[in-house]
């Protein structure tokens, strides 16, 4: 092949011109606008780009997957010949035996009613030329080489049974299977901790080198980039823009999108509260414990999501809890704002209100208030906007007038960079890093004293995230607030909060102030979760 | 999982007991008795008939002496059928039931479980709409329509079949009554199956099997159909307790001497054992079919386990 | 600081109107030209059976003697061929000879005779008959043994036909359907307010109270269906309202499961934890977050239970334990068609075609909401 694009002429999969639509009942979406991707043997390409951008539905398209109103158009060519809407008989030739594929949901890509071993089998079959008992053992081979503690009961396991690291292992023992030529993998750490997320990578780095297949790697993180990808490919509404060695590109980006991607690491560090500063808000050997079933018949089954915590946060203080999934920092935020009968002492503002009910907390409610992580979720969404963020009015300030909260709306709304024009529209109509602002407006609009935030960039694009810092940094600014900053981000904590707690399964690992912590871990814990963290981030986030 | 089978026939007791409980009083509690002819009885008679049926004795010992002969396994003697007991009315009459029940749930499982399939397969193009107006005028048109209009057609017109009457369970006699029960079950089990395995075919694991370059087979039945099933078996489950327990317009408009008469019968005539006995024989069918569902639903699913 | 000003003042009413999800839902049923038809159908079933017998020629109990089972047509009746034979009994039964007899379009002159003397009278057997009005004798001779009777022949039309008691069974076809209709609108509306407020109560509460509730749920569903509502027709057998409104109180049990599930679901929403976290109290959560959006199951619910209503009437009139005669409900009259099925096809035809396209255009209603409402499964 003679390709323009194509590194040394041998590219064994080269995507030309491609173009994906999806017909609509309100019209064409082009998702996809001629895009060229070519990757050679034994080279790792990284697709990096925001969500929308088309990254995953220009793989999709390649491998014949879109879903059923995706038309294409131009070539993918797979050692020269064009694969490209080839009917499935003839795809799946190449699909699962010379280009596999790992998936960004390991909890849903496994199909859950047979076990680990017969879905690692089946593509051997089918492809490999295996028998089934042959098959059975290059499964057993391939889950100890992606190195899951105990192989052999793993096997006859159900996917239920694994746990998210584990089930993406599976999918890429699967995917080399039948040792292919290249290796598509689409966000495949997205949805893991990062610790796991971290050995992941690793691992995929490692084989990598040792089987010399081909990789694709889309992904949103550029931390991920540098740290396994030869060459890079950013996209953005269904276009490159950019693309290059990943060492100079990422060093000297030439696109204006690109530079904004690298520098959307969230800058800034807010300095200590002095210890004269009143308490706000304070817990004593907090404990949570979540009642699992079991009861008759059965020894109750009980789960301590919150073991003995004890925390003081300062008025203008921001308390970063940092942890993993499962470590019990969203149960301690809502257990302090009293969302959670909990066992211990907490004290707001001079009150104790442990346990205190909706009535008693009433009033208190209007100064803590707290912000979620999905900001799809957390707006009712048959109410307008203008509705959602007065809503704290109705039951705190009763007396006002309904033009007066039409009038607080749109000071707030103003207050979060929205167009307060904008307030009779619902919260479907807008996007995710719009809506997060809605809801900070809503807990804004009350003028709380402390604001809980659960995770409320996770769910958003870093250069979403970095905005979204800087609006929580000028509301502390302007209305000296108070923050319990909750989130898995350590580079987000490490530039908003001045103390940090580090969480692991209900129980606070290390706490202290931020630079001390970033700097001088003393846990293993916190370690793994700094190194991990940075492993990503480093070539952005050491300035 | 077999203590679990025990653990939920125990649990089962109580349920039925309660279902008796209701039943016995809510019909005691009708106007009306069992001997309320149009032409008033003597009393001297009437009086003979009420101690025979023990109906003179006050109403919780009449409670207590039905429930144990329940529990027995005794239904007591029919008020309307005067020389049967129920026992014996059920024993004729609860076989044909079940044989045409069964037969039509089979033929709404595999007919309707195809449809909704190759329903899916081709969602959104004219073999999708067209499968689908199809069930939508199964499950609308009522069977008390279509049975005369397959009769009709079928017996009147072509002389192909027989218009009604059982004759001993003849095949040619079951052919009508068993589609007129089928065609609405048909209709459900297409839709269930059409709406789960769309859902089936777009969910992830599909995706990952496509990916791995599956076989269209391994992809449909394997890999999708398996999973869609399983909400059929939870609507099949109290479907097939209400086909296997009778029909009262089939088997009236057939001239079939099922179960099914005698709930209308029993009511009306406040035939007290009968309807009683019909309604324990529906709640058994109940109980029995949801557990079979639940203990399908574990094998099928390796996420549910009952221990 | 004066361009931030002028912003504020904005009033409420210059603000961008935003597309809620019911707007959304709205387009989308607009779009689905089956459900639209069906509400077209629909519309016209109802107006036609609300107004309909009020603009018939014939009353629903109104009884042609002469014109039993005659079949559906466009044409008036009586035809050419039978008037002369109804004449000829009409005077058979007055007991009088026909001299001669003159038919024309419209009406017919007969001179009569008789060996006695002729009773005016005569004129009431002849307008008696459904077949003529207008009736007048004149001419007698001199011993009144003879005389002229004259009258004009009567123009109906039966457009559906009528039944074997030979009524007019279009208007008893409307009638049937406004029986129908509003049994089925009734019992729905019974249902829903039970099963909503049951279900959302249950829901909502959760923990013990949700354990009774659901229980007495449960055992509810295990009666048989059928042995509950003929009891209920055992009890209400005279008050047919009465008995329906006790229908949709059996009916309620789905619904109160179906908004039991979604309440427990939104319970758990993120928007429900916020509004509890601003200090919402119970009745806000109900009424801002939990009930409008249970809303759209509800409809869908609603749009099929109509239906299933209608067929439980039917079916209770088929079974003879529905509505009392003269009034009629569509399950009596496929009742009485199926039993004339052999010569008298329009009587199961008419009312069939009527039963159906109502519960098509109900079940099209229910499944264009359902796409409507969830659109993910589009």
């Amino acid at each position: 092949m003679t390709g323009a694009k194509t590194m040394d002429g041998g590219a064994v999969l080269d995507i030309r011109g491609l173009t994906v639509d999806f017909d609509t009942p309100t019209g064409t979406v082009k998702a996809v606008r001629g895009v060229d991707i070519a990757v050679s043997k034994g080279e790792t390409v990284a697709v990096v780009g925001e969500s929308g951008s088309g990254k995953s539905q220009t793989m999709m398209a390649a491998m014949g997957l879109l879903a059923q109103n995706g038309r294409t158009k131009g070539k993918v060519l797979y050692r020269g010949d064009d694969i490209l809407g080839l009917p499935a008989r003839r795809l799946n030739r190449i699909r699962g035996a010379k280009i596999t594929m790992i998936f960004q949901e390991p909890m849903t890509s496994l199909d859950p009613l047979y076990t680990i071993e017969r879905q690692l089998c089946e593509p051997m079959v089918e492809h490999g030329g295996y028998s089934w008992s042959a098959a059975r053992k290059r499964a057993l081979e391939l889950l100890q080489l992606v190195q899951i503690p105990s192989p052999e009961r793993k096997l006859k396991g159900f996917p239920h049974e694994l746990s998210g690291g584990q089930r993406q292992r599976v999918m890429i023992a699967m995917a080399l299977a039948n040792d292919p030529d290249v290796l598509i993998a689409d966000e495949p750490t997205t949805a893991l901790d990062v610790t796991t997320q971290a050995r992941i990578l690793e691992l995929l780095a490692d084989l990598q080198k040792r089987l010399g297949m081909a990789v694709v790697f889309i992904t949103h993180d550029l931390g991920i980039v540098r740290q396994i990808a030869d060459r890079v490919y950013v996209m953005k509404d269904g276009e490159v823009l950019e693309e290059g060695e990943a060492e100079s590109l990422l060093k000297a980006p030439k696109h204006p999108y690109t530079k904004m991607l690298l520098d959307a690491e969230p800058e800034g560090r807010k300095g200590p509260v002095p210890d004269s500063r009143p308490i706000l808000l304070e817990g004593q050997k907090l404990s949570v414990a979540f009642d699992l079933g079991g009861g008759f018949l059965k020894a109750p089954q009980v789960l301590k999501a919150v073991d003995d915590v004890t925390l003081t946060v300062r008025e203008g203080q921001t308390l970063g809890i940092v942890g993993e999934s499962g470590s019990g920092k969203s149960t301690l935020g809502r257990a302090l704002l009293q969302l959670l009968p909990h066992q211990g002492r907490v004290r707001f503002s001079g009150h104790d209100i442990s346990n205190a009910d909706k009535r008693e907390m009433r009033p208190l409610r209007r100064e803590m208030q707290l912000v979620f992580q999905d900001p799809f979720g957390s707006l009712s969404p048959r109410m307008t906007v203008g509705q959602i963020v007065t809503e704290g009015l109705l039951v705190h300030e009763p007396q006002l007038s309904a033009k007066d909260r039409d009038r607080r709306a749109c000071e707030v709304l103003e207050e979060v960079s929205l167009d307060p024009a904008m307030r009779n529209r619902y919260p479907h109509e807008f996007s995710g890093g719009q809506r997060q602002r809605i809801a900070i407006a809503r807990t804004m609009v009350l003028k709380p004293k402390l604001v809980v935030l659960d995770e409320p960039t996770s769910a958003l694009d870093r250069t979403i995230q970095k905005q979204i810092v800087e609006l929580l940094r000028k509301l502390q600014r302007d209305h000296g607030l108070t923050y319990l900053f909750i989130s898995h981000d350590l580079a987000i904590v490490r530039a908003l909060a001045d103390r940090v707690m580090v969480m692991q399964h209900g129980r606070i690992v290390e706490a202290g102030e931020t630079e001390a912590i970033f700097e001088h871990p003393v846990q293993d814990y916190t370690r793994e979760l700094i190194a991990a963290a940075w492993q990503n981030l480093e070539p952005v986030g050491g300035n | 999982m077999a203590r679990y089978i025990l653990g939920r026939l125990l649990s089962a007791i109580p349920t039925l007991f309660l279902i008796v409980t209701i039943s016995f009083f809510l019909i005691r509690v009708a106007p009306g008795g069992p001997f309320d002819l149009e032409r008033p009885l003597e009393a001297k008679v009437m009086e003979n008939l009420q101690r025979i049926y023990q109906l003179d004795k006050p109403l919780w010992q009449q409670y207590l002496l039905y429930l144990k002969s329940v529990a027995s396994g005794d239904f007591g003697p029919s008020f309307y059928f005067r020389d049967f007991s129920i026992n014996e009315l059920f024993a004729a009459s609860l076989p044909i039931s079940i044989t045409l029940g069964a037969s039509a749930l089979l033929l709404a499982l595999v007919v309707g479980g195809f449809m909704g399939m190759i329903a899916a397969l081709r969602q959104n193009r004219s073999t999708d709409y067209a499968m689908m107006t199809a069930a939508t005028i199964g499950v609308t048109i009522p069977n008390f329509v279509v049975a005369p209009l397959l009769t009709l057609f079928f017996g009147v017109w072509l002389g192909l079949l027989p218009v009604g009457g059982w004759n001993n369970g003849a095949a040619q006699n079951m052919i009508l009554p068993i589609i007129t029960l089928a065609l609405p079950q048909i209709a459900v089990v297409a839709r269930l199956t059409r709406g789960s395995m769309i859902e089936a075919l777009r969910s992830n694991h599909v995706r990952t099997a496509r990916a791995y370059g599956l076989s269209n087979y391994a992809v449909v039945v394997v890999h999708s159909l398996r999973g869609a099933i399983l909400p059929v078996i939870s609507y099949l489950g109290p479907a097939a307790a209400a086909l296997l327990t009778g029909s009262v317009v089939i088997e009236t408009i057939f001239g079939i001497p099922g179960i099914g008469r005698y709930f209308v019968q029993g009511a009306l005539n406040r035939d007290y054992t009968l309807v009683m006995g019909t309604v324990v024989v529906v709640a058994v069918f109940v109980i029995v079919f949801n557990l079979i569902v639940d203990v399908l639903y574990a094998l099928l699913d390796p996420r549910v386990r009952y221990d | 600081m004066t361009s931030t000003t002028d912003e504020r003042d904005i009033k409420p009413g210059s603000a961008v109107r935003g597309r809620s999800l019911w707007d959304d839902a709205r387009d989308r049923l607009l779009a689905n030209k089956a459900a639209v038809a069906s509400m077209i159908l629909l519309a016209v079933v109802a107006v036609a059976c609300f107004l309909g017998p009020l603009v018939s020629p014939h009353d629903y109990d109104e009884v042609y003697r002469e014109y039993v089972k005659v079949p559906a047509s466009l044409q008036p009746y009586p035809r050419a061929d039978q008037v002369t034979p109804e004449i000829e009994s009409v005077l058979r039964r007055a007991r009088v000879t026909i001299d001669e007899l003159d038919v024309e379009s419209g009406s017919f002159t007969a001179k009569i005779s008789s060996s006695r003397k002729i009773d005016p009278r005569v004129t009431r057997y002849v307008d008696r008959s459904d077949l003529f009005e207008n009736a007048e004798i004149f001419g007698f001779s001199a011993d009144e043994t003879s005389a002229t009777v004259r009258a004009d022949v009567k123009t109906l039309y039966f457009f559906f036909g009528t039944d074997s008691n030979g009524r007019d069974l279009m208007t008893r076809t409307l009638i049937a359907g406004r029986v129908s209709l509003t049994i089925g609108l009734l019992a729905t509306f019974v249902a829903i307010a039970i099963g909503v407020v049951y279900g959302a109560v249950s829901g909502y509460l959760g923990g013990r109270t949700d354990l009774m509730m659901m229980r007495i749920v449960d055992i509810l569903y295990s009666l048989p269906f059928i042995f509950f509502v003929i009891l209920l027709v055992v009890f209400f057998g005279r008050n047919f309202v009465l008995m329906f409104i006790a229908v949709g109180a059996v009916e309620w049990l789905d619904m109160a499961r179906i908004v039991r599930g979604q309440t427990l679901s939104l319970k758990r929403q993120e928007f429900v934890q916020a509004a509890e976290a601003l200090g919402v109290d119970n009745t806000g959560v109900l009424k801002r977050h939990i009930i409008p959006n249970t809303l759209g199951q509800v409809v869908i619910y609603m749009t099929l239970l109509v239906p299933k209503v209608i067929l439980l009437e039917s079916f209770l009139s088929f079974l003879g334990l529905g509505v009392q005669e003269p009034m009629t409900s569509w399950g009596v009259l496929i009742s009485e068609g199926s039993r004339n099925v052999q010569g008298a096809a329009w009587m199961l035809i008419f009312p069939s075609i009527f039963l159906t396209s109502t519960l098509f255009a109900l079940n099209f209603i229910g499944d264009g909401l359902r796409d409507a409402l969830d659109p993910k499964d589009r």
